[in-house]
């Protein structure tokens, strides 16, 4: 998909991740409006997955480490016509698969992630298994900024350095806020660079609600043979909507009926 | 009852492997730096390209074998009991049962195989946390016999297993030539007895066969040794055909008494309107004794002269 059309996706994606969170009164909406230029570009432009090709073995992967951005995920697997999006409806309602984390029961979707610190792990495994069957498959997963804290996350830190997985590539959604205050007060990252370099991975910083920015990167992968490829893309939370960015309570905010066609007037 | 002691069942788990890497490249053993304490230097050696080091970074050993199960390999996480299923419990959680990769997770050195070492350890605690996890089968074997049926049949398996092993040579066959059947989920009775039962698990079977002798010869005492190898699902068949007669039962195992496959029988029973005497032996919800585990064993009576006692106890009142 070209740059345009892509850009035109991510005001869809947009006004659909707040369509249904509205619906169900419950989501995460900041950290989802956050990250959906990655699961665009991702989905329409860099990896081969589809649902003509989901039951394949040489589908890559994609696994969601940051588990409560769901919404996301889900709009972008809707549109690639995994499901109807109008079953998005029952988003968080009784007996309804689309619950509020990633599920295996959702036609698209790899892993039940929702635990933080889960995703890159399995993302080891997969890749690992993708070189010793020298097969194309790639694999690539999403971490938020709050769960970079998680010991488990370095740990595979070391693992996919240690073997070389220059098939997978983590990408940070660094919006630089989690539940309850700001990164550097919580847990600092910094200098993320140079720590994620001096663990044996390839590191690029970008702009990650910029579509350009996001493709060409993502297009030079592996960003250096033999090595992880990590991202660092610095996204705004509540990223289009002015009155959700940066501010911390649309961590998992839903909208009044007024603020909801506020949020509509903005992307259009 | 007619058997010798062998090897210790991770011995067999290490050849049983073997054996089946030679016909299967899609086995994988996945180790967090305890392939020489899980017998499986030799396995390392011929199959190099089959077995993945994780260094010791359990939650990754757990989440790296999700991976692998999940791209259709057959893999086998291997670490000691005590740190797997504590550490890496929430990997065991997400990773493997809600996601439903089916990764075989071997516990190596269970319960208090490290003896001296100490409670860091000791696993008594694995019973209970994964019979509380949905998706998951829970595999004790008792001899060398039950290890290899166990490690075949786990491979061919789609869903998530933990197989629990201890340190110490076990029998080769408990129920010596006789009896060579086994199914993970079907308990096994290797001795059948009149007056009352042992329904034990893992390591501590071997101490009920050595009682039940005693009880026999030395007291008149007929009884019936069930193997059950398997504690989740449990074979609620056999143990409600068992307590039909409503004779005593007692439990046995190498676990704490809170959670483990002693409250796993009582509630089965009690459920099903069974009242016979019974009783749970395992260890108790204290600081655990130091010394080896023959030692432990014998200080909470899992062993011979306990386990003589306790029905001695148990049939006068």
């Amino acid at each position: 998909m070209e740059i345009k059309a892509l850009q035109e996706k991510s005001k869809l994606y947009r006004r659909n991740i707040l369509k249904y969170i509205y619906n169900a009164k419950a989501g995460h909406t900041g950290g989802s409006l956050s990250v959906i230029d990655i699961l665009n570009v991702l989905y329409n432009r860099i990896m081969n997955v589809s649902p003509e090709n989901f039951d394949s073995n040489l589908r890559d992967r994609y696994v969601q480490s940051k588990g409560h951005c769901v919404e996301a995920l889900y709009v972008v697997l809707a549109d690639k016509g995994f499901f109807p999006e109008e079953d998005l409806l029952t988003l968080c309602k009784y007996q309804s698969p689309y619950i509020g984390h990633p599920t295996k029961k959702i036609r698209g979707i790899e892993q039940n992630t929702g635990g933080l610190g889960h995703g890159l792990s399995i993302c080891c495994g997969n890749a690992l298994m993708a070189k010793k069957d020298k097969s194309p498959v790639r694999v690539f997963t999403i971490l938020g900024d709050g769960e970079m804290a998680e010991g488990s996350n370095w740990e595979a830190f070391m693992f996919a350095a240690h073997y070389k997985l220059d098939n997978l590539c983590a990408i940070l959604d660094y919006n630089k806020l989690q539940i309850t205050a700001p990164n550097a007060e919580v847990m600092g990252l910094e200098p993320l660079d140079k720590k994620l370099e001096a663990f044996g991975w390839a590191v690029r910083q970008i702009d990650g609600n910029d579509i350009e920015a996001l493709t060409q990167t993502l297009e030079s992968l592996p960003f250096e043979q033999g090595k992880p490829s990590f991202v660092i893309a610095h996204t705004t939370k509540g990223k289009g909507i002015s009155y959700m960015e940066n501010v911390l309570k649309w961590h998992h905010g839903v909208p009044t009926a007024e603020q909801y066609e506020m949020a509509l007037t903005e992307l259009n | 009852m007619n058997y010798t002691i062998n090897k210790a069942n991770l011995e067999v788990f290490s050849e049983t492997l073997q054996s089946l890497a030679e016909q299967d490249s899609d086995i994988y053993v996945v180790t967090s730096d305890s392939r020489g304490s899980g017998k499986l230097v030799p396995y390392g050696q011929r199959f190099p390209e089959q077995i993945v080091e994780i260094g010791i970074a359990e939650q990754n050993l757990v989440g790296i074998a999700a991976g692998i199960a999940s791209m259709g390999k057959k893999a086998f996480a291997v670490s000691p009991a005590c740190f797997l299923t504590a550490r890496a419990l929430e990997q065991i959680k997400n990773d493997v049962c809600y996601s439903d990769n089916p990764v075989k997770l071997i516990g190596i050195s269970a319960g208090v195989s490290y003896g001296a070492l100490g409670s860091t350890h000791h696993s008594l605690h694995d019973y209970a946390v994964l019979r509380a996890i949905n998706n998951i089968t829970i595999v004790s074997p008792s001899d060398n016999f039950e290890t290899e049926q166990t490690i075949r049949q786990a491979a061919e398996m789609t869903s998530p297993v933990y197989i629990r092993f201890g340190k110490k040579n076990m029998p080769d066959s408990l129920s010596g030539e006789a009896g060579r059947d086994f199914k993970i989920g079907k308990g096994r009775i290797i001795k059948e007895g009149k007056d009352l039962t042992f329904i034990a698990t893992g390591e501590a079977v071997l101490p009920c066969a050595k009682a039940a002798e005693v009880l026999e010869k030395e007291h008149g005492i007929s009884c019936t040794v069930v193997s059950m190898h398997t504690i989740k699902p449990l074979d609620s068949t056999l143990i409600l055909n068992i307590a039909a007669n409503g004779k005593p039962i007692i439990t046995v195992e190498e676990h704490s008494v809170n959670g483990g496959l002693g409250e796993a029988v009582a509630s089965l029973l009690f459920q099903n309107g069974s009242r016979n005497p019974f009783k749970i032996v395992g260890l108790p919800d204290d600081h655990t004794v130091s010394g080896s585990q023959v030692e432990i064993f014998e200080h909470y009576g899992i062993s011979e002269k306990g386990l003589t006692n306790t029905v001695l106890t148990l049939t006068k009142s």
